[in-house]
């Protein structure tokens, strides 16, 4: 067995795939460099991450794959699960030697894990559309911190910068310590580094003071969703099932 | 905004909060003007209450003043309830706040009647009006059509919203004659019939010119209440069934009545909310919507109630046994629908996934299908031992096979009372 080591980005993981290729790589185990450790008298290949390889491992996969495919491969990579690169290996691989298309063969298991993983992501990324709760500070940034299952920021940018065109935003990741800032035109990545303490709390202190009324505006939402719950219909399953709990400490109306 | 305006929303909303519909999705509205919001998207759940229910919009009323007095309504005039009214600015800011936080997806607002119709859904067209001129506000807004409003201010209100709704209340004449007298079911299908119209020819006329002009992106929807009066399922489904193909309504939602009232035409306060009936409603409905099936198929004025304690499809099934078996690697998608516990989507990737091969239930079981419930309707390649198993044979084998949330309301103590 033949360790390939990559980057942990998404060029590298195509990367990766081109090698397997190129270098006739056998029985290959992927791992991302953070979660690599050299195993005695196994050899290892490590890949540097090579733009025109990636680009030509997604151009095959392009030509193979329907738009859909080729984003529930993407999605599945940002689970940044250990199993799924080498299923994504797997699955790359199945893709390039069949002749037709064979995303839709929920008979090979790859296949069929790729879109239940993918589905998984999909609805990570959709529970953050909803979930990310905005404050607005005095010098009229709207920030937001989250903390999702996978990493579903490059996922979600979209929707938000359509959304809130109009506003200066930043939405930070504290699990993977990176967010987005988008400044009334563009986006852009920032990370901050907040060393060892609290993650959330210094978020809000470094941001100047909230905005006057950003403490009303919270109350009202608290006074809403109390007022919007009829008790007579009861069901706190349905709502946690709905609401997970590990969501709550973001949430605004749960705070109260 | 103040602190006043906490004790308002609290009341508005408490009033608001019975009618059910929450969508947001199936508009076509996108941010093109640089401006607040975007209601291109499917819908989106920003939040759920301790009920479970979806909370999409700011669902409000605008006022709970009201001259009608609807038995089953929590703001009739005879009730002694405290009272509020907000501002049309209160509105507005209040939507834009919860909107630019993520909080919503837009606006639901919908009134009690002051002085008059008119008067009412004017401030409401009013309210959507300045969202969209003056805020650039591209969200979603439904606004509650006031039954006798004029057809002028009902196409106004179609030019600003997205969804306008008309709640047909009860689903019989008879049912709104006894509650609510002061309203006619007349006034309320007058202007559906009028905004149906209006919304085909706002689509014909794209074609020619004015694209961009957007009318009732979202349609329209209507509620009506069950569990209120002695209406059995068969009259509700069947008047549902004719608005989606008369009216062309995008929803009908089924409100399990809630008691609000001690008066002597209704179920008196105690009496529980009829959550299995208003759960297996929707689940007729549904059948009826996607899976191409008739109301006569599912009931009849012989048997007129859905059953409760299984759900509509596998009731039918049962009786029409003569369907099943069915066969998975053949069948086709119309018919696996029709299969208890296949739902559209296992039924899709059934049909894309024995292109490649024949399936059996190895393939079936990952694919996430509740084989207990299927195994009595299909066969695969290896099939489980087959035995001429009775209708009553089935129902109890999946009864005592999966738990239903709903066992404990069907257990022989309840019986006792």
């Amino acid at each position: 067995m033949k360790q390939v080591v990559y980057d942990g980005s998404f060029a590298g993981l195509l990367t990766a795939i081109f090698e397997v290729y190129e270098y006739k790589l056998k029985d290959v185990t992927l791992c991302r460099e953070g979660d690599f450790s050299p195993a005695l008298f196994e050899k290892h290949h490590v890949v540097y991450t090579n733009e025109q390889k990636a680009k030509r491992v997604m151009a095959k996969l392009n030509s193979k794959m329907s738009t859909a495919a080729l984003s529930q491969f993407y999605r599945c990579f940002l689970a940044e699960l250990s199993e799924m690169d080498n299923c994504l290996l797997r699955y790359a691989k199945y893709t390039v030697s069949s002749k037709n298309s064979v995303e839709n063969n929920y008979r090979n298991p790859d296949v069929l894990l790729v879109q239940q993983i993918s589905r998984k992501v999909y609805r990570e990324k959709h529970r953050m559309e909803a979930f990310v709760r905005f404050k607005l500070t005095g010098d009229g940034l709207y920030y937001s911190v989250i903390q999702p299952d996978y990493n579903v920021l490059p996922l979600i940018l979209k929707h938000f910068r359509e959304r809130y065109a109009d506003q200066r935003w930043l939405i930070y990741d504290v699990r993977r310590k990176y967010g987005i800032h988008y400044d009334g035109s563009s986006l852009e990545e920032v990370s901050i580094d907040f060393g060892s303490s609290s993650q959330a709390s210094i978020v809000e202190e470094r941001s100047s003071v909230l905005d006057e009324k950003e403490e009303l505006c919270q109350q009202l939402w608290q006074q809403y969703f109390s007022s919007v719950n009829i008790p007579e219909r009861k069901n706190m399953k349905l709502h946690i099932r709905h609401m997970p709990k590990r969501y709550w400490r973001y949430l605004t109306e749960k705070m109260a | 905004m103040n602190t006043r305006t906490i004790e308002k929303l609290s009341i508005l909303a408490d009033a608001a909060k019975y009618d059910v519909s929450c969508s947001s999705s199936g508009s076509k509205r996108k941010n093109e003007n640089g401006g607040l919001g975007n209601a291109s998207g499917m819908g989106i759940c920003h939040a759920y209450t301790e009920d479970g229910r979806c909370v999409s919009l700011l669902k409000i009323l605008l006022t709970n003043h009201c001259i009608y007095d609807c038995a089953y309504c929590i703001s009739r005039k005879s009730n002694d309830v405290r009272r509020a009214a907000f501002t049309i600015d209160e509105v507005v800011d209040l939507t834009i706040s919860f909107y630019r936080r993520n909080y919503i997806e837009g606006l639901f607002l919908s009134s009690g009647i002051f002085k008059n119709a008119d008067y009412t859904m004017e401030r409401l067209v009013k309210i959507a009006q300045k969202l969209r001129t003056e805020h650039r506000f591209n969200g979603y807004i439904h606004l509650k059509a006031i039954p006798g409003a004029s057809e002028d201010l009902l196409h106004q209100a179609g030019l600003y919203a997205d969804r306008l709704s008309m709640n047909i209340e009860m689903p019989t004449s008879e049912g709104l004659a006894l509650l609510a007298p002061d309203k006619k079911r007349e006034d309320m299908v007058q202007p559906m019939k009028y905004l149906k119209k209006a919304i085909a020819e706002n689509i014909d006329s794209k074609s020619a010119s004015n694209r961009s002009r957007l009318f009732l992106p979202a349609g329209q929807s209507t509620q009506m209440v069950v569990g209120a009066t002695k209406e059995t399922d068969w009259d509700v489904l069947g008047i549902a069934t004719e608005f989606y193909q008369k009216m062309k309504l995008k929803r009908v939602y089924y409100s399990g009545y809630v008691p609000v009232s001690n008066d002597k035409r209704l179920p008196s306060v105690g009496t529980p909310v009829p959550f299995i009936r208003e759960n297996r409603l929707y689940q007729a409905d549904w059948l009826l919507r996607f899976y191409g099936f008739r109301v006569g198929e599912l009931l009849s004025p012989a048997t007129p109630q859905l059953e409760m304690e299984i759900d509509p499809k596998l009731s039918w099934a049962l009786k029409n046994m003569q369907v099943f078996p069915v066969d998975i690697n053949s069948a086709d998608y119309q018919l696996l629908i029709k299969v208890p516990g296949l739902g559209l989507e296992s039924a899709r990737k059934i049909c894309t996934a024995r292109r490649f091969g024949r399936l059996n239930w190895e393939h079936l079981k990952k694919m996430g299908v509740m084989i207990n419930k299927v195994r009595y309707f299909l066969i695969c390649d290896k099939d489980y031992e087959r035995k001429d198993w009775q209708p009553e044979q089935i129902r109890s084998f999946i009864l005592n096979g999966g738990a239903s949330k709903y066992k404990a309301a069907f257990s022989a103590q309840l019986q006792l009372f």
